[in-house]
């Protein structure tokens, strides 16, 4: 691969195992078409290279590592985009990337292809260790300890074709982040793992584990407060198989490792790991060596030193009103002068909140080669970042995202919203997410009001899977199904950060029709409340669920039962 | 019968799975935890081979100082999805040091069977309604492991 991206690439140890997969599943899918496999026999398969049979077609779902791309994988996303599905994919809140209609027969293709560009979708489904995430910012952000990436990509590796933990009682999520604030919604994962120094001045890792959301919310608790590196795969080892033998298998409802860790209770918990951590703890030491050259990989590229000697940026900021706005809203501080973080907003009004189409996936490859050394980020809120620009570029830059309909100026505000693909696409949805996400575009269309509100983060899940993250919205939807009607019930108060909260529930659904003059309502309330320019949860937090209830059901709340 | 052996060959095998309320054959039975408790005594003096079968919930300690009676252990794997087995036979091969035959039975399918091998499953009863030659291949899908298991792998990076 070309010189320059700052990212992890394969050896042929790497390449060889992707190969043998994509060998692997084309057998597999003829087994499958030839009914030497059952539908129900594939399924487990087929879902651990995460295809879904979904409403209209198959979904398939490929793994980009920690959210990071170069701009020969984005081409040839773009190429797959328009090749076997309808010219567009969809980004997700696990820094992946989906297609909603390729067909069957066709994803081993797919899957070579990407092979060819060190890509996958192993393991982006199914009851073994997913995706592992990190945060979006890293190896950029002013706040961090230690870039996250490196060991994100060791555990990815360590936890790929794992034998014994391939068949866990359910799906098993992991992030990292190694920066004072939270970015990557730690604690809502089944493990999560902090960068931290301890007194001695070493840098290792806290462990959370039994996050989770779905149909029982939980944030996770610490069981290590202090991890040395080389023990990192060791104590992974050591919690996956106390939850691969004790967790649940009875119900599906209740296999996640949080119900294990609750019905243990924190401290049983512990105990249990750190008696087989005790165990094995020497058996797979985690070699300086590799840390060493995993990190290499993640160097930061070459900056120009020249960068903050830019007059140009000031310039464009005071004689353009609208680059101002989106240089405040879309970029971010980096750590090196002269450079900025671009956030690509895929929340445009009228576009399904992280979509994105093949011919913007090209585009965003060049840009990518012309300003941001060849690459491109996955956020988990659903929306591509450019890491390292300099503030020279800005301008140029904002000019080409606007003819791509990529600048819309909303990042952190109300309308970036998490948003699954919902009752459109997915079998598992109750309830529409899309129209809901066009409802409240609709109308909040104001920008100026959005700005004034603050940051507001407000996530929408079809199903009470949670894939859109509801409970960890400061105002959460989630779509439930109601006598075959679609209903929406709202949380506030929940947050990713390092806050984590869980929403509360703010009183029955309403009606399809209603949630965007709800959100109105919501939102009345809290400027009326808000002291100077306080965050909406800040003021929730501050006022209590109270006076929102009275506003949107007045004083006859009817509470009623319901599933969620 | 046929099983995969050890050296992935398919090969006629004797072994009965004899349920706790039936009379036991001669010959090579295999019994389950229940039954070795109630009736050891009686199944030490008896004179054809004695094998054990454990399942996800068997806790491996209460059978631990027994292993030397049972020179085959047969892993219970109820469903296809269900994985319990797979640590179980890392535990009794790398903590309790078992070093007989360890035999999978059960919904056992090809496309676990790379996977058992690498926790230390030496033997597969593979389904009896799956094509046994076709799941031989299963040992030939990968030639390269990240991570080191119940075989004699290393983690990648030693040979990096």
């Amino acid at each position: 691969m070309g010189v320059g991206w700052a990212m992890y690439r394969y050896d042929h140890y790497d390449q060889i195992i992707v190969n043998e997969r994509v060998a692997q599943f084309r057998d597999q899918t003829r087994r499958y078409l030839a009914k030497e496999l059952t539908d129900d026999e594939f399924r487990p398969l087929r879902l651990r290279n995460g295809l879904y049979i979904q409403r209209f077609a198959p979904m398939l779902r490929i793994a980009i590592p920690y959210g990071l791309l170069n701009s020969k994988q984005l081409r040839m996303l773009a190429y797959i985009g328009r090749r076997y599905d309808r010219g567009f994919g969809h980004f997700t809140t696990r820094q992946n990337i989906q297609f909603n209609w390729p067909k069957l027969e066709t994803v081993p293709d797919i899957l070579a292809h990407l092979a060819s560009v060190q890509m996958h979708a192993i393991q982006t489904s199914g009851n073994c260790v997913r995706n592992i995430t990190a945060d979006h910012l890293a190896g950029v952000a002013a706040d961090e300890l230690e870039d996250p990436r490196p060991y994100a990509e060791i555990a990815r590796q360590w936890s790929t074709f794992h034998p014994e933990f391939s068949w866990l009682p359910r799906k098993f999520k992991i992030a990292f982040s190694g920066a004072t604030e939270d970015r990557a919604a730690v604690q809502w994962h089944d493990i999560g793992l902090y960068l931290v120094k301890n007194a001695a001045g070493e840098i290792g890792f806290k462990v959370l584990v039994g996050g989770g959301m779905g149909r029982t919310p939980i944030i996770g608790v610490v069981i290590r407060e202090f991890l040395e590196k080389k023990y990192l795969l060791s104590y992974l080892e050591a919690i996956l198989r106390i939850y691969n033998l004790e967790g649940r298998r009875d119900n599906i409802h209740k296999a996640r490792i949080k119900i294990l860790v609750r019905a243990l209770g924190t401290e049983k918990f512990r105990a249990r790991v750190e008696e087989e951590f005790a165990r094995i703890k020497d058996n797979v030491i985690l070699d300086q060596k590799e840390i060493d050259r995993v990190k290499a990989f993640f160097a930061p590229p070459a900056y120009d030193p020249t960068a903050s000697q830019d007059q140009s940026f000031d310039q464009h900021r005071n004689g353009n009103p609208l680059f101002n706005t989106w240089v405040k809203r879309n970029t971010r501080a980096h750590k090196v002068a002269g450079y900025r973080v671009v956030f690509l907003s895929l929340k445009a009004p009228t576009v399904a909140p992280g979509d994105v189409t093949s011919d913007q996936m090209d585009a965003i490859a060049d840009l990518a080669d012309r300003y941001n050394f060849g690459e491109i980020r996955a956020t988990h809120d659903q929306n591509l970042l450019f890491s390292d620009v300099r503030q020279g570029d800005l301008y140029a830059l904002w000019k080409e995202l606007q003819k791509l309909n990529l600048a819309t100026p909303n990042i952190g505000t109300l309308t970036d919203m998490i948003c699954c693909p919902g009752l459109d696409f997915c079998s598992l949805a109750n309830a529409s997410s899309i129209s809901i996400a066009k409802q409240i575009n609709e109308k909040f269309t104001d920008l100026d009001y959005l700005y004034d509100l603050g940051e507001i983060q407000l996530k929408m899940s079809g199903c009470m899977n949670a894939c859109g993250h509801h409970h960890a919205g400061h105002i959460g939807i989630l779509g439930v199904d109601k006598s075959g009607q679609e209903y929406y019930q709202l949380t506030l108060g929940g947050s990713p950060g390092n806050d984590a909260a869980l929403g509360d529930r703010l009183g029955p659904s309403v009606a399809k029709a209603e949630v965007a003059n709800v959100i109105g309502r919501l939102i009345d309330v809290f400027v009326e409340n808000r002291e100077g320019e306080e965050r909406f949860i800040d003021c929730y937090r501050r006022i209590g669920m109270a006076p929102f209830k009275m506003r949107v059901y007045g004083g006859n709340v009817e509470e009623e039962k319901e599933a969620a | 019968m046929h099983v995969i052996n050890k050296a992935l060959q398919i090969v006629d095998d004797d072994w009965q799975l004899v349920a706790d309320e039936a009379d036991l054959p001669a010959g090579a039975v295999i019994i389950s935890v229940a039954r070795w408790r109630k009736e050891r005594d009686l199944l030490l003096v008896r004179s054809g081979k004695l094998g054990l079968k454990v399942s996800g919930d068997t806790p491996l300690t209460d059978i631990a100082g027994d292993l030397q009676h049972f020179p085959l252990i047969a892993l219970e794997f109820p469903k296809f999805g269900d994985g319990r087995c797979f640590s179980q036979a890392r535990l009794l091969r790398e903590r309790h040091g078992y070093t007989g035959e360890l035999r999978a039975v059960g919904d056992v399918q090809r496309d676990q069977l790379y996977f058992m091998r690498r926790c230390g499953i030496d033997s597969f009863a593979v389904r009896a309604d799956k094509d046994i030659e076709d799941a031989l291949n299963a040992f030939k899908e990968f030639t390269v492991r990240y991570q080191p298991a119940g075989d004699d792998a290393q983690p990648i990076y030693r040979y990096r």
